[in-house]
């Protein structure tokens, strides 16, 4: 069976899920399985009608926000989720959406991009997470 | 875990392979790895594949990936620009 590398998006800025979305991909290339539990505002980030048009940034380094867009439509970098659905074509990348969330929202699985595979309870998660090589918290 | 030394191919024996070139050159961390991944399951085990990649980290990446993946690296020509980076698929 394939090591594993198990990730809790939680933030639903650009710039933290662009480093999930990298990372999931270092993962698959280094041929490992990814399961990706998808909550808070990083779940907000996975809706339909937020995926495309989000463009919120952390205020870490405010000033840097517009050099930075720059660079990366200059270097012409896929966006977070253009990368995560290449990586999920790549290897077995599972994205399960946070049911607790979901269910205060009232939010549907109709509601978040294809991307997403299933909603679950945290104890699921926390069950692949033990057989994970790797946990990370972004 | 104790280190794999793998015996590399000097320059002319890169310059002089027959290989499927991938070029990933200006795509950013970790896209050439990915390209690789991906290209190396179309060719016959003994291929090369060339991975062409201006990214400073894939020159390291690709190494550690073909030794972790059991496929064989035989080298890096840095060329001005970007570098070729050689893996021989063996499964």
């Amino acid at each position: 069976m394939a090591e594993k590398m198990a990730m809790i998006l939680f933030s639903g800025t650009v710039d933290k899920l662009m480093a999930g979305s990298i990372m999931a991909g270092g993962a698959v290339a280094m041929g490992m399985d990814v399961d990706i539990f998808v909550t808070f505002w990083g779940l907000v980030a996975f809706r339909k009608d937020m995926a495309d048009k989000n463009q919120r940034m952390s205020q870490d380094f405010a000033e840097m926000i517009p050099q930075f867009g720059k660079a990366m439509a200059a270097k012409k970098m896929p966006s977070w989720i253009e990368n995560l659905k290449k990586v999920k074509g790549l290897g077995n990348v599972k994205i399960h959406v946070c049911s607790m969330m979901s269910d205060v929202m009232e939010w549907k699985k109709a509601d978040f991009v294809d991307l997403v595979d299933d909603v679950i309870g945290v104890g699921s998660f926390i069950d692949m997470a033990k057989e994970a090589k790797m946990t990370l918290f972004i | 875990m104790s280190a794999v030394t793998q015996m590399q191919m000097s320059e002319s024996q890169l310059r002089a392979l027959r290989t499927t070139i991938v070029d990933a050159r200006g795509t950013a961390c970790p896209g050439p790895l990915l390209d690789a991944k991906k290209a190396i399951t179309t060719l016959p085990v003994g291929g090369v594949l060339e991975t062409l990649s201006s990214d400073e980290g894939t020159k390291v990446d690709i190494p550690t990936w073909a030794r972790k993946t059991g496929q064989e690296y035989l080298g890096t020509i840095n060329e001005s620009g970007y570098d070729r980076i050689f893996v021989r698929r063996l499964k």
